[in-house]
């Protein structure tokens, strides 16, 4: 029987239990929460120490004249004469500055180098007397010959030294078969850089641009203590910016370097990296949020961008993908029937419009993408490629005389080698169906992560790769000398007497129109001879806080430039 | 209880070096390696490379030479951050992922305990159904959609406030790591909310509650002393676990968020094939799952009585 009261003995019903209960569970949530609290307020303080983007100061900030941006990644090499990837060259591009720069609009400019001679056996540059390192000491020719002579030392391992082969013994001196001293470049005086050439290169002017040739300081390297480019001060300046603070991984701050010579560079006194990330929907975030000055689109972003009526801008960011083929002597691919098969067969707008659907992308007709500049204009204009035709029935008749050219009853499956990323998948696949339906031939699809993509391309382990090829220098030649037979990036190993003779052509001639016409030779060539099958051209959507002007997403040099930008202050 | 711990640890120490020996023959067996490059490199170029990074020794005296290091508790230098050494990428990121860890784990762990308790106290009622509704959504949504639909639901308040009340990404105040945590710790806050449940139901109908009802022992103390502490045991036992896992697993949130933790390099490391990176941080990473581990070994003797630790 139950006798109610006498609270601590007495039988409860389920419902007081779990009112009671209850209580206490709310108790505890409060206790929780207080003790949340406190453990935010403790790691607050901790993470303090660690890297913090601190207190962001916005995309704009006019009383500052600053602007806030983003880094695709923290930037694995600051060292230039080591650096070859194009966040480094972003950042060392806004920070240092070669014999020759870009200009506002991506022309080649006179840099440190005043004015300079082309020969067919070396070149001479006469430096300006004002350039100056961000410590206020003058910029001399010894800088440069100390810098090269690093680049190409063995014991400094740089992957890009290729990039100074055209300069004499670069690569004796890089393999250490000569010493340092043998390298044909020396100081006349402070101010003359004499450079020989080991064969004539008539694209020089281009080639000094490149980060590979950023002056250095000997004095200052060697008070790093081998630390140089590790940190904001293990690095001496002399662009128009330079680096103050350096989070790693988390952000940097570049401010105006005052010796910096230019005064139409450098508009701004200090633009914040505050973000590194890879992330095109939280740059997107960012930038709604205020947070930084521009950000990339991906395709599916533009509707809404264009509803909000952003002015979106595209750029084309000068890399061209192709299929590229296995050209050895025991792969279908080494037979020209074949090939060509496989070029007619297929169409590259399709690719673009219809299955990668991406808007910036441009549908590749050759080998040369849009911005390469021929004599006077863009070369495109001057010598346009032959339009491509898809054409079904003539590629099944190609494909029938490979057939009886290699003896084969039927042919076996191709091996389509590609990466991971999800538009070469979706490429991939278009291939996969494409050639099925068309052809009725069966692709395999290899896909493999970076790295061991590289190394199956390196053996030649594929019948097709996806493959793409960006831009060193500002002339057609760093893609036109892709398919030669010593040229290392020529993975299917496309070997043609005709084809070396073009490319030694354009290295050597000292007349630009000797050489545009061996480029369009090459262009022909390639597409006659079906050594790659061109895809597209990758672009980018990109929009700009409308208060940043003069700033400029570029092919070649850098892919974001805000060396030339400025606030633009709306009249009050 | 001593004895128990030496144990424990010298039995970690060869787990440690097991998954070290591991992880550096599957590493190297893998296709390709660091050097490579979208550039093709010439014999020359790729013999300095080579030297510079002691890959031109035979892989057996690599290793032997990587063990020497390891024990002197150097991992060496990254091939893709070519100027920082690996323990300086450690100390500098892993508080930062640290940090958001812990932090995850308590809301996990608070929130999941709670939740759990309250959904077996309103068993079978709407408190019940919401809850675990929202469970089963926090367990089947991957955390990049969560991590992207709450920074979105950040850019959204902070417009309708017209000031940044919660930064969308970034780390460095108590506003950059509120988000982030909570979205790192939702999916194993589900996960407890539904092992708390369970485990409390089981207790519930269990002899000794009804043995403690009948003699008259007040609800409360029934709740907390009987109830909720021996619900709790499963849960602590996958506390440690998800710690680590929590920890290691936070490159999404990571990466939306901008966070510079040490999830990103974790990541990137096996795609890029850093090798010293990927050493550094698969053996940190173990090593830490292994004393998380042993650490919750031991708490169990703490909270357990009937634990004997020998």
């Amino acid at each position: 029987m139950d006798k109610p009261g006498d609270g601590n003995s007495s039988v409860f019903t389920e419902q007081e239990f779990t009112h009671s209960a209850g209580r206490q569970l709310a108790l505890f949530a409060c206790y929780a929460l207080l003790a949340i609290a406190v453990l935010l307020y403790l790691l607050s303080l901790a993470a303090r120490s660690t890297g913090s983007n601190g207190v962001a100061s916005g995309a704009i900030d006019i009383v500052n004249n600053s602007i806030s941006i983003t880094l695709q990644d923290e930037p694995p090499q600051l060292d230039a004469s080591r650096a070859s990837d194009a966040v480094s060259g972003t950042v060392l591009f806004h920070v240092m500055e070669g014999l020759l720069s870009y200009g506002p609009s991506g022309e080649l400019v006179p840099g440190v180098a005043q004015r300079w001679e082309l020969r067919a056996d070396g070149a001479t540059f006469w430096l300006r007397e004002n350039a100056r390192w961000s410590d206020g000491e003058p910029v001399t020719a010894h800088d440069f010959v100390f810098s090269w002579r690093r680049a190409v030392d063995p014991a400094t391992a740089s992957d890009y030294s290729f990039i100074l082969y055209s300069v004499k013994n670069a690569e004796l001196v890089n393999s250490g078969e000569l010493p340092l001293s043998y390298l044909g470049v020396n100081a006349r005086d402070d101010y003359t850089l004499e450079v020989e050439f080991e064969r004539p290169t008539p694209f020089f002017d281009k080639l000094v641009a490149f980060a590979t040739y950023y002056p250095m300081r000997e004095d200052f390297l060697n008070s790093t203590n081998g630390r140089y480019g590790a940190d904001a001060d293990m690095m001496l300046y002399n662009g128009p910016y330079m680096i103050t603070s350096w989070v790693h991984n988390a952000s940097m701050r570049w401010e105006k370097n005052p010796f910096y010579w230019n005064e139409n560079r450098g508009f701004l006194d200090a633009i914040n990296v505050d973000y590194m990330t890879s992330d095109v929907n939280a740059k997107l975030n960012l930038f709604k949020d205020r947070q930084i000055a521009d950000t990339t689109l991906s395709a599916p972003m533009l509707p809404s961008a264009m509803e909000q009526r952003w002015h979106i801008d595209r750029f084309m960011e000068g890399t061209v993908f192709f299929l590229e083929l296995n050209h050895r002597a025991e792969r279908l691919t080494g037979n020209y029937h074949f090939r060509k098969a496989l070029q007619l067969a297929q169409d590259p707008a399709e690719l673009v419009y219809r299955a990668l659907k991406e808007a910036s992308y441009l549908p590749a007709p050759s080998l040369f993408p849009e911005f390469i500049r021929g004599v006077d204009d863009l070369f495109r204009k001057e010598y346009p490629p032959e339009p491509h035709r898809m054409d079904v029935a003539a590629a099944r008749e190609h494909l029938e005389m490979a057939r009886q050219e290699l003896g084969l009853q039927e042919f076996p499956p191709l091996v389509l080698l590609t990466g991971d990323s999800p538009i070469s998948m979706v490429a991939a696949e278009y291939y996969q169906a494409l050639y099925r339906k068309n052809l009725g031939l069966e692709i395999r699809i290899d896909a493999q992560i970076f790295k061991q993509r590289l190394a199956k391309m390196d053996v030649g382990d594929f019948d097709i790769v996806l493959a793409g090829w960006g831009p060193d220098y500002d002339d057609a030649l760093t893609f036109g000398d892709l398919f030669t037979s010593w040229n290392l990036n020529n993975h299917g190993r496309y070997n043609n007497p005709q084809m070396d003779e073009l490319v030694r052509t354009a290295q050597e001639s000292l007349d630009p129109r000797i050489r545009m016409e061996a480029f369009a030779g090459i262009q022909q060539m390639v597409k006659d001879d079906v050594v790659i099958i061109p895809m597209y051209e990758r672009g980018y959507a990109f929009v700009a806080d409308p208060r940043l002007k003069g700033f400029e997403r570029r092919s070649i040099g850098t892919e974001m430039d805000y060396s030339y930008a400025y606030i633009d202050v709306p009249d009050e | 209880m001593w004895m128990y711990v030496l144990k424990r640890l010298a039995q970690g120490v060869i787990t440690v070096w097991f998954i070290a020996t591991a992880t550096f023959f599957a590493m190297h067996s893998v296709p390709g390696d660091p050097l490579l490059n979208e550039r093709a490199m010439s014999e020359s170029i790729r013999a300095n490379l080579e030297a510079r990074y002691g890959l031109d020794q035979p892989l057996m005296t690599q290793y032997v030479i990587y063990l020497g290091n390891l024990s002197r508790g150097d991992f060496g230098i990254s091939f893709t951050q070519e100027n920082r050494q690996v323990n300086d990428i450690i100390r500098e990121h892993f508080p930062i992922s640290a940090i958001l860890g812990v932090l995850a784990v308590v809301f996990a762990a608070a929130g999941g305990v709670l939740w759990g308790a309250l959904t077996a106290l309103y068993r079978n009622r709407l408190p019940d159904y919401i809850i675990m509704f929202l469970v089963i959504l926090g367990i089947s949504v991957p955390s990049f959609v969560i991590a992207a639909l709450s920074q979105l639901a950040l850019v959204n308040l902070n417009t309708l406030l017209g000031s940044t009340v919660l930064p969308v990404a970034g780390w460095g105040t108590v506003r950059h790591m509120l988000v982030p945590s909570l979205v790192l710790g939702l999916g194993t806050m589900a996960y407890l909310t539904r092992l708390m449940r369970s485990s409390m139901l089981e207790i519930i109908s269990s002899d000794y509650i009804r043995t403690a009802k009948a003699k008259g022992v007040p609800p409360a103390r029934i709740f907390t002393r009987h109830q909720l502490r021996n619900a709790i045991l499963p849960v602590i036992t996958v506390l440690g676990p998800s710690i680590a896992a929590i920890t290691t697993g936070g490159f999404v949130v990571e990466l939306v968020f901008a966070i510079p933790g040490l999830g990103r390099f974790f990541v990137q490391a096996v795609q890029q094939l850093d090798y010293t990176v990927i050493m550094g941080t698969t053996v940190f990473y173990g090593a830490f799952l292994v004393f998380m581990v042993i650490v919750v070994d031991v708490l169990y003797g703490f909270i357990d009585p009937r634990v004997r630790l020998e």
